[in-house]
């Protein structure tokens, strides 16, 4: 599942188990643990999931290796789609939240300079 | 055990204070890692709720002016409030300069160290506007769109008007100090209409790049391009920014009179008061938001055991304070955006991936 071979991959997905499809590692190229540990988070608050780490293989090195392993035969990338898509929410969430925030404390600013 | 403290009346179960505090022995700091996944806790459901999250997290703003902030953001977990603070320092772009011409320079300052310095000095320039800099297609010409053009040209000479004996380097030179307001934009293509009532420039005008005396001169242009502070540190917008995590401190008894004092004096100052009843001293934590933590309280044998010392594990106080480029607001609101471009990415990986 690597991007185009003339294109740099960004994601990559090391299957170590055979057949099974819960037990995926993928490798996130560009990332550290910015992205790795809260991505981590939020995939471990899934309930299918029975594993979920990461790890920098050498520092020199910008890429991480995601480990996802799911019960009940689901696979991983469910829980990572769904990681991803609610880390997204997350961030949006907070996003309006400060800027509402920002505009009342400015609000009041203004007010309190009259 | 009964517990005085400032803000809880009744005691905490252990099971509760091992999910949400950290607590700060005399020997180290104990649950600091998040525990709540679900099934590690029976009874408790921990699966992500978006909607529960959404009522328990809030942001408030302290303080706010053009250049610092500091705000609270509480309800969320460490992993993803340390995102935002990586990305914050490395990953929010901004313009500074890149590529430095050396045309003439016979001050005593190298080149390369005058390169290096022109290089850290903050330039004001809204980086959202400009693109990234194609690598290795042209060396010498920027496009208006990704490049910022500076000039340095200052000549150093005697002053004809300064007394025969002063030896003040003020009176006795023109020019002999060169500052970052010497550094001249001169606009590329469109970029006079485009920016005409911003004064593209450095920040502040007031930073010391090199001295020269007669004789002495510099003619350097330099190219500004947007980058990262992953890429080098001068590309960070943030002089810095950094998040502590809420103080809580509990009284475990009633203390009174001289170890009341002695007690008040082991935390920062306004954390604890002193309160008169019936003529006693007893001692009364007022805000522990204002602690710095120093566990000095520990030290004190017979004062260890009187109070408790732990830190809330999802109230971030975050401080940002920029260097200039954009107000701290704006690179916050920047930050996330960032975190969000992170994640589509991937998702639309995973997407087209799923579709070959």
């Amino acid at each position: 599942m690597a991007g185009d071979c003339e294109k740099k991959p960004v994601l990559e997905m090391m299957q170590a188990d055979g057949g099974d499809e819960g037990c995926v590692t993928y490798v996130l190229h560009n990332e550290d643990h910015t992205l790795g540990n809260s991505l981590r988070y939020l995939v471990m608050k899934d309930v299918d999931v029975e594993f979920c780490g990461y790890s920098i293989t050498h520092p020199s090195e910008s890429k991480i290796n995601f480990r996802i392993q799911t019960r009940g035969g689901i696979p991983a990338t469910e829980p990572l789609r769904t990681g991803l898509t609610q880390l997204n929410h997350v961030c949006q969430h907070v996003l309006n939240t400060f800027q509402a925030r920002v505009d009342e404390f400015k609000g009041n600013q203004d007010q309190s300079m009259e | 055990m009964k517990r005085l403290g400032d803000k809880m009346a009744a005691p905490m179960s252990i099971v509760e204070e091992i999910r949400t505090r950290v607590i700060l022995q005399e020997f180290g700091v104990k649950n600091v890692h998040t525990t709540d996944y679900p099934g590690n806790y029976p009874g408790y459901d921990d699966a992500w709720n978006m909607a529960d999250f959404k009522k328990n997290f809030r942001i408030d703003i302290v303080d706010m002016d053009e250049n610092t902030m500091e705000f609270d953001m509480v309800g969320i977990d460490a992993s993803i409030a340390n995102a935002f603070r990586r990305i914050l320092l490395a990953e929010v772009p901004t313009m500074a300069v890149e590529k430095v011409f050396i045309y003439n320079n016979t001050s005593i300052v190298q080149d390369e160290i005058l390169a290096h310095r022109l290089g850290l000095v903050p330039i004001k320039a809204d980086p959202r506007l400009f693109e990234y800099r194609n690598e290795g297609e042209d060396d010498e010409e920027g496009s208006e769109i990704d490049t910022i053009k500076l000039q340095l040209k200052v000549k150093c000479s005697r002053n004809p008007r300064a007394t025969k004996d002063s030896a003040d380097p003020r009176e006795l030179y023109l020019n002999h100090m060169v500052y970052s307001k010497d550094m001249k934009w001169v606009p590329i293509g469109n970029q006079a209409d485009v920016f005409a009532d911003i004064n593209i420039g450095p920040v502040h005008g007031d930073i010391l790049l090199a001295q020269l005396r007669p004789g002495q001169e510099l003619d350097i242009v330099m190219h500004c391009v947007k980058g990262i502070g992953q890429d080098h540190a001068k590309f960070s917008p943030v002089a810095t920014a950094s998040y502590r995590l809420l103080p809580e401190i509990s009284l475990l008894e009633t203390v009174e009179g001289e170890k009341a004092e002695r007690l008040r004096g082991c935390f920062s100052r306004g954390v604890m008061e002193l309160e008169d009843r019936d003529g006693r001293k007893f001692a009364k934590v007022v805000n522990s938001r204002l602690d710095t933590c120093s566990r000095e309280v520990l030290r004190h044998e017979d004062l260890k055991n009187l109070v408790k010392l732990a830190r809330v594990r999802d109230h971030f106080i975050f401080t940002v304070e920029s260097s200039g480029v954009l107000p701290p607001d704006v690179l916050v609101t920047e930050a996330i955006k960032v975190l969000m471009t992170k994640c589509s990415r991937f998702l639309n990986e995973l997407n087209t991936s799923n579709m070959e």
